[in-house]
C-alpha cells in the first residue's frame, strides 16, 4: 500500500504537503493510503466535499501536536496549520455552521443538540445556550466572534486538547 | 471484628488503666457480692471498643491541637507531627508499662486502617485524568516498582558482598529482593497526605498517586512470591516457580481489579432501588466497597486495587443514583474515615519505632537502603519518563521528573509488610525493621517535612534559579505556559514544598469552570475521536468514544434509575453546577454588600439561567435543587412557611408523577390557603377597592402570568421573533389599537392590555427598587424557591390598592402578603379557573420557571437582563382570556423593530406624572437587585392594576407606555 502511495503521489507534490503541513513524508504516506481506502469513486476526492488529498491534508494537519523546535523558530513565517488559533479556528468552524463569523444561538442549539443526549429538553437546551453565549459575549450581540471564543478559552490547553499523538 | 484491633490498640491512656485495674477490680466485680451491685466496674467488657474510641479520640484531638497554630502545620506537615507524637506517647508507654504495646499490626493495617484511605481516595479520584494518563501510571506501577523491586535488592546484596554490611546480618539475595519488594512501593498514604498539601499540578499528581494506589499489586505480589522463595528456600526454587511468580502478578492484579468492577456493578445496581429508602444509601457504599476489600484480600488478590477500581467504577452511578444528601453523607464519612485511619496509621508508627525490642540497627544497611532507593528511584524515574515522552502527547519535562522522583514516599505499607515477615524464616527480619522504620521516617519527615526554614529557603532559591536557566534552553516552552501559578506565600518550610515551588513546578490551578469551556472541550473530544476515525487510527480518543456510547446506550441505563439517566449529561451537570455556584454567591454578596454596593451588581444581574424547574422536576437534581433552596432562604421566614416538609413531600409527588402539569400554584394555594385564606379574605372583601377591582386584578394577574411564562422560555432565542410579535398578541382595547397603529414607539406598546400593564409596573417597581429598604431580604426570597412569585405578585398587587405609597415596608408586608396573596389567588381560581390561560398547566411551570430563572443569575449579564426586558415587553402582549391556551405566541413578523424603539428613547418626561411620588422617586435608582427584578415583574401586574383602578383607561394606557419605555432603558 505504501508504494502504491508513494507513487501516486508525486514527488513535488509529497514536498509541497510536507511543507505546508509539517508532517514527515512516512507520515504523509500512510495518510494517503488512508485516503485512498477511503476515496471509494478513485477520483482522487472524498465523495461530495470534492476533498482532494491536500484538503484531506491540511485539515488533519490542524490536530498535528506542537512540537518544541516548532515554538521557538519561525515567528514571522506564515502560522503553521497546528498553530493554537488555527486549531481554535477550527474549532470555531465547526459552531459557526452559516460562516458569518459568528456563533449565533442558534448555530450553538444545533451544536447541542448534537452533543447532548436526546434526554435534555429543548427548553434545557436552551438555557444552556443562553448562558454559554452570556459567558462568552464582551460586545453584547448575543452571539460569540472568534475573539471572545479565545479568550472564552485561554485557560484550556488547547494545544494538547486539540492534539493527536500519532500525527506527529 | 474489633477483637483483631484489640491487641494492638491496647491503650497507652490503658498504661494507666492497667495500674489501675488491679486495684479497683477486687473491689466491685472482683468476689461476687452478696446482694445487687449498686456500682461495678466492668472495664474488660467494654475495653476493646473504649480503647479504639479513645484512640481516634486521641489523634483527632492531635489534629486540633496542631492546628491550633497555622505555623506550626505550615513549617512541619501534619503526618510529621502526628508520628512525633507517636514517638512521644510510645516513649510514655514504654515508660509507664515497661514494654511497647499498642503498635501498628499488619492485620489491623490491612483490615481496617487502610480500607478507608484507599476507597477515599478511588472514590474521588478525577477519573477522567486518571484515564487520561493511564498509560504513564501503569508504566511506573508495573515497570518502576519492578525496577526498584530488583534494583534495590540486587544493590544491597551487593553491599553485603561488599563487605559493608555488617556480617550480623544473615540475609541472601532473596531476604534483599524481598526486602527490596515491600521498600520500593510508592505509598498511597503518604503521597495522598504530602501531595494533596503541595498541590502540584494535576497531571503530576494523577501519575504519583495513580502508581501509588497501582503498584500495590505488584508490591504485594512480589513480596508474596519472594516470601515463597525465602521460606522455600532458594535451593528449591525451581523454574517454574518463576514463571508461577510472573502468572500470579497477573492473576493478582487483574483478579483484584476484577473483584473490584463485580462490586462496583453491584453498587451501582443496588443504589437504583434505594428510592424508598434513601437513608442506607451511604450505608451501601461502605458496605459494598469493604465487601470488595475483603473478597479480594481473601482471595489473596490486591484489595487495595479492588477498592480503587470499585470507587473508580460506581461513583458516576452511584452518585446519579443517590440522593443529593446521601452524597454530602458518603463524602463526609469517607473523607472523616479516610482522616481518621490516616492519623492513627502516622501515630501508631510513631509508637512502633519506640520498641527497640524489635528492630536492630546496622548503619550501613540503613544508609545503603537511603540512598539506592532514593538513587534508583530517580534513575528509574528518568529512564521511564524518557520512553514515556516518545509516546507521550504532553511529555513529562525534567521538573515533573524531580518532584516525582523525590516524591517517592515510602509509608505505612511497607513498615506493615515488614512487620509481616516472619523471623525464623528471615533471620535479618529486626534489620530490615530498623531500616524500613528509617526509610519510612526520612521520606515522611525529612524529604516532605524537614524544617529547612533557616536558610534553606535561599538555598532552594539559588538551586531553582540555576535548574530554571538550565531548564530554559531545552523547553521554553513550559517556562511561557508557567507565569505565575504560584502564589509565593513562603510559610511552607518542608523540604518538597520549596521544591515545588523553587522549581516553579506547574502546580494546580483553581480557576472556576466555566460553561463555555466545558462546551468546548466536549466538542474537542468529539473532534478528535471523529478525526481519528477518519483516519483509520484507532486511538485513545476513539475508544473512549466508543465507550461513552456503550456506558450511554447499555450501562447507564443499566445502572442508573430512569429518572437519573434521563437528565445525565455532562453538559448539563456543568450548567447546573453553575446556576447553583452562582446562586450561592450572589447570596452570599448580596448579604455582605449594603444596599448601595450591591446597587451596582443589581442592575448587571439577571440572566435567567437556572434550569427550568419541570425539565429537572423528576430527577435527584430536583431535590438538590430543592435543598439549596430552602439553606438560601433561611432567614425568610414567608417562604419557609411556605415550603414546610409536607409541601415538599407533596412536591416531589407531584413531581413524580405529572411533570408537566402546573405545580407551584396549587400547591402554594393549598397551604397558604389553608392559614390564612379565611380572615385575611374576609378582610380584603370589606375593601370596596378590592371588589371593584377584582376582574381588573384578574386580568393582570393573568397577563403576569404571561409575562412570567413567556420570561422562562428560553429568552434571547425567541426574543428576536417575539419582538416580532408585539402586535400579534390580541389587542383588545380599540384604543390601543389605534395607538400603535401609529407607530409612535411609546405608544406603540400601549395597545398591550394587561400583559403590558404588568411590563410597565414591573420595571417601575424596578426603578422603585431603591426605596425599599429590605433589598437583600427580597433577594433572598427570590433566591429562595421560585415557587411563590405568582403568588407574591398577587400579594404585591394588592399591597400596591391599599397602601401605594409605603414603598419602604413594602417588603416586609410583602411577606406577610403571600398569604393573602394565596387565598386570593384561589379565589380568583375558583371563579376563572377555566378561562385562564395557565390552566392548562404550561403557564404555571412556567412561572416556577421564570421566578427560578431570575433567581440564579450570573452577575455580568446587563445585556441579557437588557434583552429579556425587550423581549419581555414584546412577549408580553397578553393571549388573555380570549386566547387561554395560546401560551407561546408565534413569531410574527410585524413591526420588528417597535419594540426595541422605545429602549432608545431619552427618558420620558411624564414619567413623574404616572407614578405615585414615590414610586418615582424610588424610581431613579437603577439599583435593582437581579433578584428584585422578578419580584417586580411580578409585583408590576398589581401595581399596574391599582393604578389602573384609579385612572380612566386612556390615560392608564399612556401610563404603561411610558413605564414600558423606562422599564427598557434598564
Amino acid at each position: 500500500m505504501g508504494s502504491r502511495a508513494s507513487t501516486l503521489l508525486r514527488d513535488e507534490e509529497l514536498e509541497e504537503i510536507k511543507k505546508e503541513t509539517g508532517c514527515e513524508f512516512g507520515q504523509i504516506t500512510r495518510l494517503y493510503s488512508r485516503f485512498t481506502s477511503l476515496d471509494k469513486g478513485e477520483n482522487g476526492t472524498l465523495r461530495e466535499d470534492q476533498v482532494n488529498f491536500r484538503g484531506f491534508m491540511r485539515t488533519l494537519a490542524h490536530f498535528r501536536p506542537i512540537e518544541d523546535n516548532e515554538k521557538s523558530k519561525d515567528v514571522n513565517g506564515p502560522e503553521p496549520l497546528n498553530s493554537r488559533s488555527n486549531k481554535l479556528h477550527f474549532a470555531f468552524r465547526l459552531y459557526d455552521l452559516d460562516k458569518d463569523d459568528k456563533i449565533s444561538r442558534d448555530e450553538l442549539l444545533q451544536v447541542l443538540r448534537m452533543m447532548v443526549g436526546v434526554n435534555i429538553s429543548d427548553e434545557q437546551l436552551g438555557s444552556i445556550a443562553d448562558r454559554t453565549i452570556q459567558e462568552a459575549d464582551q460586545d453584547g450581540d448575543s452571539a460569540i466572534s472568534f475573539t471572545e471564543f479565545v479568550k472564552v478559552l485561554e485557560k484550556v490547553d488547547v494545544e494538547q486538547k486539540m492534539s493527536i499523538r500519532f500525527l506527529h | 471484628m474489633l477483637r483483631a484491633a484489640l491487641p494492638l490498640l491496647w491503650l497507652p491512656l490503658a498504661g494507666a488503666g492497667t495500674t489501675e485495674e488491679p486495684t479497683r477490680e477486687p473491689g466491685s466485680p472482683g468476689e461476687p457480692p452478696p446482694g445487687l451491685a449498686l456500682f461495678r466496674w466492668q472495664w474488660h467488657e467494654v475495653e476493646a471498643p473504649y480503647l479504639v474510641a479513645l484512640w481516634i479520640l486521641v489523634a483527632s484531638l492531635a489534629k486540633i491541637v496542631f492546628h491550633l497554630s497555622r505555623k506550626v502545620t505550615s513549617l512541619v506537615p501534619e503526618s510529621c507531627l502526628l508520628i512525633l507524637l507517636g514517638l512521644v506517647l510510645g516513649g510514655i508507654v514504654l515508660a509507664v508499662a515497661k514494654k511497647a504495646e499498642y503498635q501498628l499490626e499488619p492485620g489491623t493495617f490491612f483490615l481496617f486502617l487502610l480500607p478507608p484511605i484507599v476507597l477515599d481516595s478511588g472514590y474521588f479520584m478525577p477519573s477522567r485524568l486518571f484515564f487520561d494518563n493511564l498509560g504513564a501510571i501503569l508504566t511506573y506501577a508495573v515497570v518502576g516498582t519492578l525496577w526498584n523491586t530488583f534494583t534495590t535488592g540486587t544493590a544491597l546484596w551487593g553491599l553485603q558482598q561488599a563487605g559493608l554490611v555488617a556480617p550480623r546480618v544473615q540475609a541472601g539475595l532473596l531476604d534483599f529482593l524481598l526486602f527490596g519488594s515491600l521498600i520500593s512501593a510508592v505509598d498511597p498514604v503518604a503521597v495522598l497526605a504530602v501531595f494533596e498539601e503541595v498541590h502540584v499540578n494535576e497531571t503530576l499528581f494523577i501519575i504519583v498517586f495513580g502508581e501509588s494506589l497501582l503498584n500495590d499489586a505488584v508490591t504485594v505480589v512480589l513480596y508474596k512470591v519472594c516470601n515463597s522463595f525465602v521460606e522455600m528456600g532458594s535451593a528449591n526454587v525451581q523454574a517454574t516457580d518463576y514463571l508461577k511468580g510472573v502468572a500470579s502478578l497477573f492473576v493478582v492484579s487483574l483478579g483484584g481489579a476484577a473483584v473490584g468492577l463485580v462490586f462496583a456493578f453491584l453498587l451501582a445496581l443496588t443504589t437504583r432501588f434505594t428510592k424508598r429508602v434513601r437513608i442506607i444509601e451511604p450505608l451501601l457504599v461502605f458496605l459494598l466497597a469493604y465487601a470488595a476489600y475483603l473478597t479480594a484480600e481473601m482471595a489473596s488478590l490486591s484489595a487495595i486495587l479492588a477498592v480503587t477500581v470499585c470507587g473508580l467504577g460506581c461513583k458516576k452511578y452511584v452518585e446519579a443514583n443517590i440522593s443529593h444528601k446521601s452524597r454530602t453523607a458518603v463524602k463526609y464519612t469517607m473523607k472523616t474515615l479516610a482522616s481518621c485511619a490516616e492519623t492513627i496509621i502516622f501515630m501508631l508508627l510513631g509508637i512502633s519505632a519506640v520498641d527497640s525490642s524489635k528492630w536492630a540497627w546496622d548503619s550501613g544497611l540503613v544508609l545503603g537502603t537511603l540512598f539506592f532507593i532514593l538513587f534508583f528511584r530517580a534513575l528509574g524515574v528518568v529512564m521511564q519518563t524518557w520512553v514515556l515522552n516518545q509516546f507521550r502527547l504532553v511529555p513529562l519535562d525534567k521538573i515533573d521528573q524531580v518532584v516525582m522522583s523525590y516524591g517517592g514516599l515510602r509509608g505505612a505499607v511497607a513498615f506493615a509488610l515488614v512487620i509481616l515477615l516472619d523471623r525464623t524464616k528471615v533471620p535479618a527480619k529486626d534489620y530490615f525493621v530498623a531500616t524500613t522504620i528509617v526509610v519510612v521516617f526520612f521520606t515522611v519527615i525529612v524529604q516532605v517535612g524537614a524544617p529547612t526554614k533557616l536558610d534553606g529557603e535561599r538555598v532552594w532559591q539559588a538551586l531553582g534559579e540555576a535548574w530554571r536557566l538550565w531548564e530554559r534552553g531545552s523547553s521554553s516552552y513550559w517556562e511561557m505556559q508557567r507565569p505565575d501559578f504560584l502564589d509565593l506565600e513562603c510559610s511552607e518550610g518542608l523540604t518538597i514544598k520549596p521544591l515545588v515551588k523553587w522549581l516553579k513546578v506547574k502546580r494546580s490551578e483553581h480557576y472556576k469552570p466555566t460553561l463555555n469551556q466545558e462546551l468546548h472541550e466536549h466538542t474537542f473530544d468529539h473532534i478528535l475521536a471523529a478525526v481519528e476515525d477518519v483516519v483509520g487510527h484507532h486511538g485513545y480518543h476513539y475508544w473512549r468514544d466508543r465507550w461513552e456510547q456503550f456506558d450511554k446506550k447499555y450501562l447507564s441505563q443499566l445502572l442508573m434509575r430512569r429518572s437519573a439517566y434521563r437528565i445525565r449529561d455532562q453538559i448539563w451537570d456543568v450548567y447546573y453546577r453553575l446556576n447553583i455556584r452562582d446562586a450561592i454567591s450572589f447570596v452570599d454578596q448580596v448579604g455582605q454588600q449594603p444596599v448601595g454596593g450591591h446597587v451596582l451588581s443589581s442592575t448587571r444581574l439577571t440572566l435567567p439561567s437556572m434550569p427550568s424547574r419541570n425539565s429537572v422536576a423528576e430527577t435527584s437534581v430536583t431535590n438538590l435543587l430543592r435543598e439549596s433552596g430552602s439553606g438560601a432562604c433561611l432567614d425568610l421566614q414567608v417562604i419557609d412557611t411556605v415550603r414546610s416538609g409536607r409541601d415538599r413531600e407533596d412536591a416531589v409527588m407531584h413531581h413524580l408523577l405529572c411533570g408537566g402539569l402546573y405545580k407551584p400554584r396549587r400547591r402554594y394555594k393549598a397551604s397558604c390557603s389553608r392559614h390564612f385564606i379565611s380572615d385575611d379574605a374576609q378582610e380584603r372583601q370589606d375593601k370596596e377597592v378590592f371588589q371593584q377591582n377584582m376582574k381588573r386584578r384578574l386580568e393582570s394577574f393573568k397577563s403576569t402570568k404571561h409575562i412570567c411564562f413567556t420570561k422562562s422560555k428560553p429568552r434571547p432565542r425567541k426574543a428576536s421573533h417575539k419582538k416580532a410579535c408585539a402586535f400579534s398578541g390580541t389587542p383588545k382595547d380599540g384604543v390601543a389599537n389605534t395607538e400603535a397603529t401609529n407607530g409612535k414607539p411609546p405608544r406603540d406598546l400601549g395597545f398591550q392590555d394587561t400583559g403590558k400593564h404588568g411590563v410597565g409596573v414591573g420595571q417601575r417597581m424596578e426603578r422603585g427598587g431603591k426605596g425599599q429598604r429590605p433589598i437583600t431580604r427580597s433577594l433572598k426570597d427570590l433566591l429562595c424557591m421560585a415557587f411563590t412569585a405568582v403568588i407574591l405578585t398577587v400579594e404585591s398587587e394588592e399591597e400596591e390598592e391599599s397602601d401605594s405609597s409605603e414603598t419602604e415596608k413594602e417588603d416586609d408586608e410583602g411577606i406577610i402578603f403571600v398569604a393573602r396573596a394565596t387565598s386570593e389567588v384561589l379565589q380568583e381560581g375558583k371563579v376563572s379557573e377555566k378561562e385562564l390561560p395557565w390552566k392548562s398547566g404550561q403557564g404555571d411551570l412556567a412561572v416556577y420557571v421564570s421566578s427560578e430563572t431570575t433567581k440564579i443569575v450570573p452577575v455580568d449579564m446587563q445585556t441579557g437582563w437588557n434583552q429579556s426586558i425587550s423581549s419581555l415587553e414584546s412577549l408580553a402582549s397578553p393571549p388573555c382570556t380570549q386566547a387561554p391556551t395560546m401560551t407561546r405566541l408565534p413569531p410574527c413578523p410585524v413591526a420588528a423593530e417597535e419594540p426595541q424603539a422605545p429602549l432608545n428613547l431619552p427618558s420620558d418626561p411624564r414619567l413623574s406624572f404616572a407614578f405615585p411620588p414615590s414610586l418615582a422617586k424610588a424610581g431613579r435608582s437603577r439599583s435593582e437587585s437581579s433578584a428584585d427584578i422578578p419580584q417586580r415583574q411580578e409585583l408590576q401586574p398589581l401595581m399596574g392594576h391599582g393604578d389602573h383602578t384609579h385612572l380612566s383607561p386612556g390615560t392608564a394606557n399612556s401610563h404603561w407606555c411610558i413605564q414600558l419605555n423606562r422599564g427598557s432603558r434598564l
